[in-house]
């Protein structure tokens, strides 16, 4: 059996005297595609930002790659296990700008060619790249967000409702590049309340008050 | 200079500048008189005590009470820019860092360049112009950063959650705060003498001194304080930044966080 990729040990999470996560142990094979699901506040997106060390966990231990996640440096970690968010916010002024940043946070040239590149497998056209992000629709802002975290292929995938909200058309689109970076070996975890995204998961992980109420089945 | 004389009884009928400032607040339900006459007070026994202490400083000329006066102008500044930190942690640490070296290096420069001498004359009052100015920048720095990592929280998780450092998370919220703390002085650099004619050059020209040496002196405060606010603010703002967020390179609960 290959190593997991996540291996989480009795995990919780407390904010303040609130328990948000109690007890949670799971392994996450690499190359899994693990829908998590769950009611409004049971805890799901708290688990996915714990994975991606936006919160730290207050009691239990997470590994990523057979390493505690407490071992790597938060920037090389966040860069491998990305982390999208339901509600993205674009910065700057344009489409450019956020394309800009994944370049020189990790102290690279801007390639424009794959910023273009980017911007086509999400059906965005070239001419976007210079459009102000007020002129963008909620559907292109997503995309344009998604484009952000995959320029530079992550190990990891946490997606965090990423297409609650969106139109038909647009959740096709995103849901067709998620599915060529996970045939191309990234780990895909995603949030979701959408029952046919539930019903079409190949691994499911249901969290209620906290804790894992069915085991995703291997 | 003996022709400015300001007798008691002429400060006294000065007073009605103030009664008419009360006036117009209370007729206009403003609320300010208690910090208007808060104010008043202290600004009078405050220049009357500095007063008496400026004159024992410059009689005995001595290089450590020189000294002691600009520790104690830089510590009180440093105390007021604290207030406008509105809970950003050591931020009276980083006022004190800030404002002393702005001030020393500025009146460094200044001393080496002979532009001034190291009397308390000239030493004194000039490291009370840097220091409050310096202040004044890094308060208005605090203030844009506290507003800055608090409307701006989502967009700094998402620059960390992409892997960036703090430094990178942060640059556009810094770069703001210093222009913030910058403007005012910036601003008067560009109207100084169209629109204001400053306190320095305004006083040694009422205190009979050449229109033409005030202004040089006034062109040597302007470049003074140019570089005082930005060395203050700069220094403030880097060493600020960091403490928005905690050990985990997460932003801090302080600016308010909610999980679900």
């Amino acid at each position: 059996m290959t190593e997991p990729i996540f291996d989480v040990q009795r995990l919780g999470y407390k904010n303040g005297s609130n328990q948000i996560l109690q007890g949670i142990t799971v392994q996450i094979e690499k190359g899994a595609n693990l829908t998590i699901a769950g009611p409004s506040g049971s805890g799901k997106s708290t688990f996915l930002r714990v994975l991606a060390t936006l919160l730290t966990p207050t009691e239990g231990v997470v590994k990523f790659a057979g390493k505690k996640q407490s071992t790597y440096p938060k920037p090389v970690y966040r860069q491998q296990v990305s982390y999208c968010f339901q509600q993205p916010t674009l910065f700057g002024e344009t489409v450019r700008d956020n394309l800009q940043f994944p370049f020189e946070i990790r102290n690279q040239k801007f390639d424009q060619n794959k910023a273009l590149a980017g911007l086509d497998s999400v059906e965005l056209k070239a001419e976007m790249l210079d459009q102000p992000i007020i002129e963008l629709s909620g559907g292109e802002k997503q995309r344009v967000a998604l484009v952000r975290n995959l320029l530079f292929k992550p190990q990891v995938l946490l997606l965090d409702e990423i297409s609650a909200g969106l139109d038909v058309d647009t959740k096709g689109v995103v849901h067709r590049l998620i599915q060529s970076y996970r045939e191309s070996g990234v780990t895909v975890l995603s949030v979701t309340h959408d029952e046919s995204e539930i019903a079409a998961a190949d691994d499911l992980l249901r969290i209620r008050d906290g804790k894992i109420e069915v085991p995703a089945h291997e | 200079m003996n022709n400015l004389i300001v007798s008691p009884t002429a400060l006294a009928f000065a007073v009605i500048l103030v009664v008419i400032a009360l006036a117009i607040n209370l007729k206009e339900k403003i609320g300010l008189e208690r910090d208007m006459i808060i104010g008043v007070i202290r600004a009078v026994i405050q220049l009357t005590v500095v007063g008496y202490v400026l004159t024992y400083i410059i009689r005995v000329n001595r290089v450590w009470l020189t000294g002691l006066m600009v520790a104690i102008i830089i510590f009180n500044a440093a105390l007021n820019a604290n207030k406008r930190a509105n809970g950003i942690p050591h931020a009276f640490v980083i006022s004190l860092l800030a404002i002393a070296t702005a001030t020393l290096i500025t009146i460094l420069l200044l001393v080496v360049a002979g532009a001034v001498r190291f009397t308390p004359s000239q030493i004194v009052p000039i490291s009370g112009m840097i220091a409050s100015n310096a202040m004044v920048a890094i308060g208005l720095a605090y203030r844009s950063m506290n507003t800055s990592f608090h409307d701006q929280r989502q967009g700094v998780l998402e620059r960390l959650a992409l892997g960036a450092n703090l430094k990178q998370a942060s640059k556009h919220i810094v770069q703001m705060a210093i222009r913030t703390g910058m403007a005012p002085t910036i601003d008067s650099a560009k109207t100084v003498g169209i629109v204001s004619l400053p306190g320095m050059m305004s006083g040694l020209i009422f205190a009979g001194v050449d229109p033409t040496k005030a202004i040089m002196y006034q062109i040597m405060v302007t470049f003074m304080l140019l570089a005082a606010t930005s060395i203050g603010s700069v220094i403030a703002c880097y060493l600020a930044y960091p403490r928005y967020y905690n050990s985990d390179m997460q932003l801090s609960d302080r600016n308010g966080s909610k999980q679900q």
